[in-house]
């Protein structure tokens, strides 16, 4: 005989615990961030950021502004580099909102959607994705540095807290990324809006010139938005110098950056795809 | 609703802005059994499937799928069913190798049986030659059976198929049908969607015919075309004083009244048993000297369905009410 029930269905199910949540969650991110990898020699124009970029932006920097921008107490190549190093990374940080609008454009986001995977996997991993290009990139520009007269001489400790500093700012940044994506209609709307919101960052900023002689309007907020703050930091510490309060304030406003755009992203992630 | 339905839809509805794709939405799958879900386009079968599925949520109604609610426990239902959707889900720029395998990490497989699977699928679904290549270049027949292929990695106990030969050429959509019917020969429980009452008949225990996002007819293949008529033997004759040994001849085949039309020499009789059956009938009217200029076989379908359950033939609800995602696979022939 069929039992007649009245409310459809089982009243409870046995959910995974918290530890089986966390442990899965982090292994369904790995998973997407290796198949955003195997994009990339397929796709190889998405490198083109964190390697032709960032040389050209070496290059014409050393070269053209290099023997008219005098700075205090070190060589305009020493000085630039940390600025080119979080420009870059900001860029690497913006194809995880371009890449994850691709992919909500797409049939395959109704696949992930369809499994029992965690949803913030797919954002998480096009995040970690951008920071290992993130990596790539800072190696690539590290070389060519040193080809063209950069001459470091912080010590292995400054060295790994600036690039720390560095990689936690490109990872947050990418998160800001992501909820631009998610607001975005296209890939291309969230490309255009990184591209207004990174190069005033970048210029007002210490990132290729002291911001001592900006107006003091523009200087207000250069020497008070977290790009100066990350890349005075950087700055200091691969040059062997103290960061003084720099270190602690690119810290918070990392933090900060993360703590704020990291539930927004992943809110309106599942909102986009909660059909 | 039994203890052994796998899969349960009450009066489920929902709205995109003025459109009103399900109207109170009833029918249930019992465990094991192939239905299908048959209607023209628009007519709300894709959004029936993405709500079991957990893909969309309903604005009333409910639907339990494996013993779970798909709106409180979607996690459950996610676990247990698997989805071929109406455009190929799957990764342009991965391998089908990969695509397999990042779905059955995704599943939680350990990765060495997850590449095991991957392997399996392939080989079963004739695909280990184009495995090690991209996806963007496979032909639209070679990405339906990947996604069904994809559907199955975690070998689900219920299987939802939407439009799974639409687009498809003649050849394909026949081995697509022996893959299909090969896979639920296991005991899966299969709901599947289409446009054909040919495809219903031919993988479906029980049709379930939807019109405007409601249930308007349920029954077996046999059923709905007893209801339209079955299937019809039709012959003209070449001269219409042999019209009656013909009749003579044919009644013999049929199942129902024999009808004649004398000004274009036609006969018609319902009948059942198809199989040759042309061959049959064109042999015994030459053996009685009747010269036949034309033998068909009329199946019923979908719109003959429809006519006789509506009134009305299967209108296409609107071509620019389809889904408008960027989609490139949908359509392409093997
Ligand atoms: N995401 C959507 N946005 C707007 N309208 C939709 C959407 N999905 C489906 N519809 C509309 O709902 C109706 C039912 O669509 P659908 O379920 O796709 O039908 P079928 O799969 O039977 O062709 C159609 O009129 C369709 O245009
Ligand atoms: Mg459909």
């Amino acid at each position: 005989m069929s039992t007649q029930v009245n409310v459809l269905g089982r009243e409870t199910a046995a959910g995974p615990s918290f530890g089986d949540r966390l442990k899965w969650g982090v292994s369904d991110a790995l998973t997407m961030m290796g198949r955003n990898l195997r994009h990339i020699p397929r796709t190889p124009e998405l490198l083109l950021d964190v390697t032709v970029q960032p040389i050209i932006f070496v290059v014409l920097f050393r070269y053209v502004f290099g023997g008219a921008i005098a700075v205090e107490g070190t060589s305009y190549i020493n000085y630039l580099m940390a600025g080119i190093f979080v420009q870059t990374i900001m860029f690497a940080a913006m194809t995880s909102g371009i890449g994850l609008a691709f992919d909500l454009s797409k049939g395959i986001i109704d696949r992930f959607r369809s499994l029992p995977m965690s949803r913030a996997a797919v954002v998480t991993g096009r995040t970690l994705t951008d920071l290992l290009r993130g990596i790539l990139a800072s190696l690539v520009m590290l070389g060519v540095g040193l080809a063209v007269g950069f001459r470091p001489d912080g010590d292995v400790g400054g060295w790994l807290a600036g690039f720390g500093l560095l990689l936690l700012f490109g990872f947050a940044f990418s998160w800001v990324g992501v909820t631009v994506g998610m607001l975005a209609r296209t890939p291309e709307a969230v490309q255009a809006f990184m591209f207004v919101a990174i190069f005033p960052l970048t210029f007002a900023s210490s990132a290729f010139v002291p911001t001592e002689t900006m107006p003091s309007w523009l200087r207000a907020f250069a020497e008070n938005q977290p790009m100066t703050q990350t890349v005075d930091a950087l700055r200091a510490y691969v040059l062997g110098q103290s960061p003084g309060s720099a270190a602690w304030q690119a810290l918070a406003w990392s933090i900060g950056i993360l703590v704020v755009f990291f539930p927004l992203a992943v809110t309106l992630y599942q909102k986009r795809t909660a059909h | 609703m039994t203890a052994t339905s796998a899969i349960v839809a009450e009066g489920l509805e929902k709205r995109f802005g003025a459109t009103q794709a399900l109207r109170g939405l009833d029918f249930t799958v019992p465990e094991g059994t192939i239905v299908a879900v048959l209607g023209p386009n628009g007519a709300g079968k894709t959004t029936a499937v993405r709500i079991l599925t957990t893909l969309t949520k309903p604005d009333a109604g409910q639907a339990v799928v494996a013993g779970y609610d798909v709106v409180r426990y979607p996690e459950e239902v996610r676990q247990r069913v698997g989805l071929a959707g109406q455009y190929a889900a799957l990764d342009e720029l991965l391998t089908g190798q990969e695509n397999l395998e990042m779905i059955g990490r995704l599943y939680h497989l350990p990765r060495q049986v997850a590449r095991r699977r991957a392997q399996e699928l392939l080989e079963r679904f004739d695909l280990v030659e184009a495995g090690s290549r991209i996806v963007k270049g496979y032909s639209g027949g070679m990405r339906r059976r990947l996604d069904l292929a994809a559907s199955l990695v975690a070998a689900p106990p219920i299987l939802f198929l939407d439009e799974p030969t639409t687009g498809l050429d003649p050849r394909s959509r026949l081995s697509m049908w022996d893959l299909i019917a090969e896979l639920v020969a296991g005991g899966t429980t299969l709901l599947l969607t289409t446009q054909y009452l040919e495809e219903a008949d031919r993988l479906a225990d029980d049709i379930v015919v939807i019109d405007h996002g409601r249930v308007i007819a349920r029954g077996t293949a046999a059923e709905l075309k007893a209801r339209v008529g079955g299937e019809h033997l039709e012959v003209i004759v070449s001269v219409g004083s042999e019209l009656p040994v013909a009749a003579r001849v044919l009644s013999g085949f049929g199942v129902g009244a024999v009808r004649m039309d004398t000004e274009s020499r036609r006969i018609s009789v319902p009948v059942t048993a198809t199989q040759g059956l042309l061959t049959r009938v064109v042999r015994a009217l030459d053996e009685e000297g009747v010269q036949v200029d034309e033998a068909i076989l009329n199946r019923p379908t979908l719109d003959d369905v429809f006519l006789a359950l509506t009134g009305r033939t299967a209108t296409v609800e609107t071509e620019n009410g389809e889904r408008t995602e960027d989609n490139p696979n949908r359509m392409e022939a093997a």
